[in-house]
């Protein structure tokens, strides 16, 4: 059965040229088609409508009140301050900026480090010969454990008495009361935890490298590194674009590790974390509503980077246009 | 997907599926209404109403004996159920704030830290004790822990229990407790040159622990942190002598190199290891020695808190817990009575003797069955007398978090963090700013 239009085909991107003797792309809609296309509205429809209410009116609502003061604890005191509580937020070197720097720090490291180890592990469970399924599921097995459960391993781990890592590090030391030394173990709990969700993601883009094309650059004398870097990297781009967007958000909104790590102290706070102290700590709305818009910014400022930085094979681009 | 391609082309197949989902859809909401019919059915009839009482994690079991005992004994009017909050102070705040503010009616009876009365109570989610129960409450109550259950002149919660912290220190050490902290510097001092367990053990982590650490000082030194009314930051000079204090003690031998990470139990632990000559901190520490380590227990002695200014009394923060009733709550009448109840003489010894919880009764503390059960409580009581209360505002939470932020390390502490002190506390009673 052909697949529905608008599906990349396998092989696509490599050889977009060829064209298998089909009717043109335009055509009249067949009275069946209109019909399922009905059909696909309708089913749609409920979905669409429970995200307004979860998704859109939450974000306006968020909005609304980033220009009020608005403190649950003096509900007599709610106004209108305009612009104030951004600026409040962006004025705060040694709390917003200070925790902002840390998520970005955080952020790069991880996704980074994530993106070289999840490519060797997709590399490993795609070419495993045997074992394959006990390779895959090796390696998937840290994503499988609920990262709070995880974080508090790290946590027991890391403190003297009664972990088994705190002891590494000799003597009475308790590297998750320290900045520069919980930081690492944050980052690394992050990698530990979401390099199998990166590996996953690629591994969809290395089976979209034809094993022709591999063949064909052994043929013409190239590299292993040479087929890897200028073959199989050109040809998953978009798997890398898209593996790369997902975990770059997910990790500059990174909560649970730290929460249960060091709960943001020693200034190991990210964004979420503090946001997370003004609405829930302080249960002020205003400011943290504010912090929540800017935050929500940022993300879409990251994702409108990526599309716009890597052009046309961004996802969400055509596929068919890459080359 | 199947479904797109399986039916036949002309037919009007989509009826068939679009009813299915139809009936499914029906199906589960007819599910859900009856869910929720099962759910909101409790509270009608004649029965007793359920009372919801939101408390701490009690581990003795005293609470659940005053509930049942209470329940039974209310004539069918009411009958407790304990719902336990979460063991971290922070977390039973956030999860009642959470369902008060989304008026939650089945909070009922609120277990409240000394500190919460004037946010709860400012927001509207606890209801004032009415004018002949307040008198009934506060008659025979420690004045302190009644001073933490007011708010705007009225009584919006019962004190439950109480703690405070006392001196323990080792008599083979010290033969003769100090009364000053310069005394006991100096006697730190005197114990490092002769070569023996020396450390003064104290709270000084960002938390709230070392929040009441600066309070008991600035109050000691005859000052106050705030004004009664909660609007403005006063400090001044007992703040620097606090400040003073806290810069004395971290540059002397008597410090613990790792005060800026201890809380409460890692000073117990300090203490037990043996490297302690001196420890503040609450009456649990007594058993947990007696139990951990016998050869210190032997030694362990214990007396009122040291001064900051010779000759004048101690003021120590006094902590506990203030039982309050819900705005939002349905039986509101049986509510007050259950409270009545649960703090009677009796429940309250049973804490005390049970779980090492202080009564706030007064005349508890005069009975010889309670002295003998409680071998600290004269020193207890006498701390308690005139103990001093943490700042009443309704922005508590973040002026306790600006304090312990700005006084962070202890090892960088001196008299010149005054203004910047001064100034974020304004900013948090105005909910200006960020929270640490």
């Amino acid at each position: 059965m052909r697949p529905p239009l608008g599906t990349p085909r396998l092989g696509a991107v490599a050889d977009a040229g060829v064209q298998v003797g089909q009717p043109p792309r335009k055509r009249m809609l067949t009275e069946r088609q209109r019909a399922e296309r009905k059909l696909a509205w309708m089913l749609c429809a409920p979905a669409v409508a429970v995200m307004a209410l979860v998704a859109i009116y939450p974000i306006i609502y968020a909005i609304y009140l980033s220009f009020q003061r608005y403190d649950l604890r003096f509900p007599a005191d709610k106004t209108w301050v305009g612009i104030s509580n951004y600026t409040t937020i962006l004025t705060s070197t040694s709390l917003w900026w200070q925790a902002f720097g840390v998520t970005v720090l955080i952020t790069v490291v991880s996704v980074v480090i994530e993106l070289v180890l999840g490519m060797l592990a997709a590399i490993v469970m795609h070419r495993a010969i045997f074992g394959r399924g006990i390779v895959r599921t090796a390696v998937l097995l840290p994503y499988g454990i609920v990262t709070v459960v995880a974080a508090f391993s790290w946590q027991y781990a890391w403190t003297p008495g009664t972990g088994y890592l705190a002891g590494l590090l000799g003597g009475n030391s308790a590297p998750l009361t320290h900045q520069w030394q919980a930081i690492p173990i944050i980052i690394l709990a992050e990698v530990w935890k979401t390099t199998p969700f990166m590996a996953l993601l690629l591994l969809a883009g290395l089976s979209l490298v034809p094993e022709e094309l591999l063949r064909a650059a052994k043929v013409d004398g190239a590299t292993a590194w040479q087929r890897f870097w200028r073959v199989m990297v050109p040809v998953m781009k978009p798997a890398i674009l898209v593996a790369l967007l997902f975990r770059t958000l997910d990790a500059f909104r990174i909560f649970d590790n730290i929460y249960i790590l060091t709960q943001g102290s020693q200034n190991t706070r990210s964004v979420s974390i503090l946001d997370y102290d003004q609405l829930f700590t302080a249960l002020n709305l205003g400011v943290g509503s504010a912090m929540s818009v800017l935050i929500f910014l940022f993300t879409a400022l990251i994702a409108f980077g990526y599309i716009k930085g890597f052009g046309a094979a961004a996802p969400g681009q055509d596929v068919r246009g890459v080359r | 997907m199947e479904c797109f391609v399986r039916h036949e082309p002309g037919k009007r197949g989509l009826t068939l599926s679009t009813r299915r989902i139809l009936g499914v859809a029906v199906g589960v909401m007819g599910l859900l209404a009856v869910a929720a019919a099962c759910g909101s059915s409790s509270g009608t009839g004649k029965g007793p109403v359920t009372l919801n009482w939101y408390i701490f994690p009690e581990f003795s079991g005293a609470f659940v004996k005053s509930a049942a005992q209470c329940s039974a004994h209310s004539n069918g009017s009411y009958n407790i159920k304990i719902q336990t909050l979460p063991n971290a102070a922070d977390g039973q705040r956030q999860q009642m704030v959470r369902r008060l503010a989304a008026d939650d009616s089945s909070l009922d009876i609120l277990g409240l830290d000394v500190t919460w009365t004037p946010e709860f109570a400012e927001a509207g989610w606890i209801q004032p004790w009415p004018q002949n129960l307040a008198q009934r409450v506060e008659k025979g109550t420690l004045k302190s822990m009644v001073d933490t259950a007011t708010w705007d002149g009225k009584l919006y919660s019962a004190p439950f229990n109480t703690n405070t912290q006392l001196l323990w220190y080792r008599k083979d050490l010290v033969p003769h407790p100090p009364t000053t902290w310069k005394q006991m510097i100096s006697m730190a001092n005197k114990l490092a040159q002769e070569g023996k367990p020396h450390h003064i053990e104290i709270q000084g982590a960002q938390y709230e622990g070392y929040t009441v650490w600066f309070n008991t000082l600035v109050n000691s030194a005859g000052g106050k942190i705030m004004s009664d009314d909660g609007q403005k930051v006063i400090l001044g000079h007992p703040a620097v002598v606090a400040l003073d204090t806290i810069h004395d003690l971290v540059h002397s031998k008597g410090a613990d190199p790792s005060i800026g990470n201890q809380m409460e139990d890692q000073t117990r632990l300090q203490f037990e290891a043996g490297v302690a000559a001196f420890e503040l901190n609450y009456p649990y520490v007594y058993p947990s020695a007696k139990a951990d380590v016998p050869d210190i227990f032997k030694n362990m002695r214990w007396t009122v808190y040291p001064t900051v200014k010779p000759g004048e009394p101690t003021h120590v923060t006094i902590g506990g817990i203030d039982l309050a009733v819900g705005k939002f709550s349905k039986h509101k009448a049986q509510a007050f009575a259950a409270i009545q109840c649960l703090r009677n003489p009796q429940n309250e010894i049973r804490n005390a003797v049970l779980g090492g919880l202080p009564p706030v009764l007064e005349s508890i503390y005069s009975q010889p069955s309670f002295q003998k059960a409680y071998p600290m409580w004269k020193a207890i009581f006498q701390t308690l007398k005139q103990a001093s209360v943490r700042p009443k505002t309704p922005a508590y939470q973040s002026v306790s978090l600006q304090i312990s932020y700005t006084l962070s390390p202890p090892s960088s502490v001196s008299a010149s963090d005054l203004g910047t002190l001064k100034s974020r506390i304004q900013d948090a009673i105005d909910s200006k700013g960020l929270v640490p």
